[in-house]
């Protein structure tokens, strides 16, 4: 298998294989709480692409040229949380005095972006698995792709849901954490598709 | 003593982490395949909670309020990474099994949560009980929701087969599609519970983790970005209606005592008083 059709491999298992919603329960926060509207959740989505693209790339950047090198791979932890709150918000400032126009649509969400466990999920396991710098950044895209098809998905959902006729006791999260469930079944579907 | 046993008694029963804030789904969600699962997450994160509860209280007066997020977040993290390596070392199967959810202790909003609403305003003692009803609470419930998924899915008790169960296997609810019905399930069950508590007269605590519906809810959603960290405390300050109301006039005023000062070089002090409150008021927009 060559490097490229690796890299192809690792996007489509990233994003839907092993869906980092529906599969891994990471980034459950903003998939049920920003899913109320098909525009809000793909601002989000956009948002989490973004974000998680550049932390994989900084976050692994750093671990091979400044902890592997000097022996402190064991502050990872420590140290991806921190580089990931400073990120987001550098993102943040770059953004508005940059590209005003996609900090309009996307500003508001980068400060849900942190709580995110994907992230720093993302970046940590990009580590556990040893992938190199472009194979974190082709991983992150591809998390951050899978989550944005989840939570598009579930808010298309969600808009039709709240015409429908529910049980009182269902209303609210219940019914959309069983509605995820029957999504995780339909994502369930593709696993063992690509073995990497 | 008796405000300790309070501290069990909330964390344990009356504002469970899972059953009734439902904090900390992912974790939740993750490791509940099975109750053996469910302890060892509850447990480490109790570890983390206890200890990262007592040293944030023994800083509390020292860390400064401007960077206390990103104080806690180093705090939590230090004691994640030892949780983490003593388990490595003493519990490998438990570890491989919990995996990367054990470095994402450092993000469950519990933690955070009670280090921010808690201890930070609390001596240590109470603190670190308030960390061990917090944690167990949370052990209860993730081993509760464990116990049901590996009845249900796996037909067992703690690695135990029941026999009775032997051909009873509904595989989907150790799979993630059972994880999340089971939760819904759960989060209906409470709301039936919530609502005969209201209508005796005892409403329960609010839900405060994501599924409330909006990502405010978490405590954790001021730590998000380092801007909200760094800058919680100015955001914290409730804004006076009066502010809010007139911003402009209250700028200009700024302006025009300034003006009268540089020109006229306090001509009355009278004139200078009828400002004054209004000058108060523009400092502290600019601040």
């Amino acid at each position: 298998m060559s490097y490229v059709t690796g890299l192809i491999l690792l996007l489509v298992s990233s994003a839907i294989v092993n869906n980092v919603v529906l599969s891994q329960f990471l980034g459950l926060c903003p998939f049920l709480g920003v899913s109320k509207r098909v525009e809000t959740a793909a601002g989000m989505g956009g948002a989490v692409i973004f974000v998680i693209t550049i932390a994989s790339f900084v976050s692994s950047v750093i671990y091979k040229f400044i902890l592997a090198p000097t022996g402190f791979e064991y502050m990872q932890t420590i140290v991806f949380i921190l580089v990931i709150a400073a990120l987001v918000q550098f993102v943040e400032m770059f953004l508005k005095k940059s590209v005003p126009s996609l900090y309009e649509s996307l500003g508001v969400y980068l400060p849900l972006i942190t709580t995110n466990c994907a992230v720093l999920g993302t970046a940590i396991n990009n580590v556990t698995k040893e992938y190199d710098i472009l194979k974190s950044v082709i991983n992150g895209f591809g998390v951050a792709v899978g989550f944005t098809i989840a939570i598009v998905i579930m808010a298309g959902i969600r808009e039709k849901i709240e015409y429908n006729d529910i049980p009182e006791t269902f209303k609210g999260s219940a019914i959309v954490l069983i509605t995820a469930g029957l999504m995780a079944m339909a994502f369930l579907g593709f696993s063992g598709v690509i073995s990497l | 003593m008796n405000k300790n046993l309070e501290r069990l008694y909330n964390g344990l029963w009356k504002e469970n982490p899972t059953f009734v804030l439902m904090l900390g789904m992912c974790p939740t969600l993750a490791v509940t395949t099975s109750a053996i699962n469910g302890i060892g997450m509850g447990l480490s994160t109790t570890v983390v909670l206890v200890l990262s509860n007592m040293m944030i209280s023994a800083l509390r007066n020292i860390i400064p309020d401007r960077v206390r997020m990103p104080a806690f977040i180093v705090v939590v993290a230090s004691f994640v990474t030892i949780v983490q390596f003593l388990m490595q070392g003493f519990t490998p199967s438990l570890y491989a099994s919990l995996g990367i959810y054990i470095p994402l202790i450092v993000v469950n909003c519990i933690i955070l949560g009670r280090a921010e609403s808690y201890a930070s305003k609390n001596p240590v003692i109470p603190s670190m009980f308030d960390g061990i009803g917090m944690g167990l609470g949370f052990t209860v419930g993730l081993t509760l929701i464990g116990i049901v998924r590996e009845i249900l899915g796996n037909g067992s008790v703690f690695g135990v087969t029941i026999s009775a169960l032997n051909d009873f296997h509904i595989t989907l609810f150790g799979l993630a599609p059972g994880a999340f019905i089971v939760l819904g399930f759960l989060v209906a069950i409470m709301n039936v519970v919530r609502r005969k508590m209201e209508a005796a007269g005892k409403p329960l605590p609010a839900v405060q983790g994501c599924l409330s519906g909006d990502c405010s809810g978490c405590t954790l959603s001021s730590a998000c970005t380092g801007k909200s960290m760094v800058h919680v405390t100015k955001e914290e300050i409730p804004v006076d209606p009066k502010d809010v109301a007139k911003p402009e006039p209250a700028k200009d005023a700024v302006k025009q005592t300034a003006n009268t000062k540089n020109t006229e070089d306090v001509e009355k002090s009278g004139s200078d008083s009828s400002y004054a409150d209004d000058d108060i008021e523009g400092k502290e927009e600019n601040k």
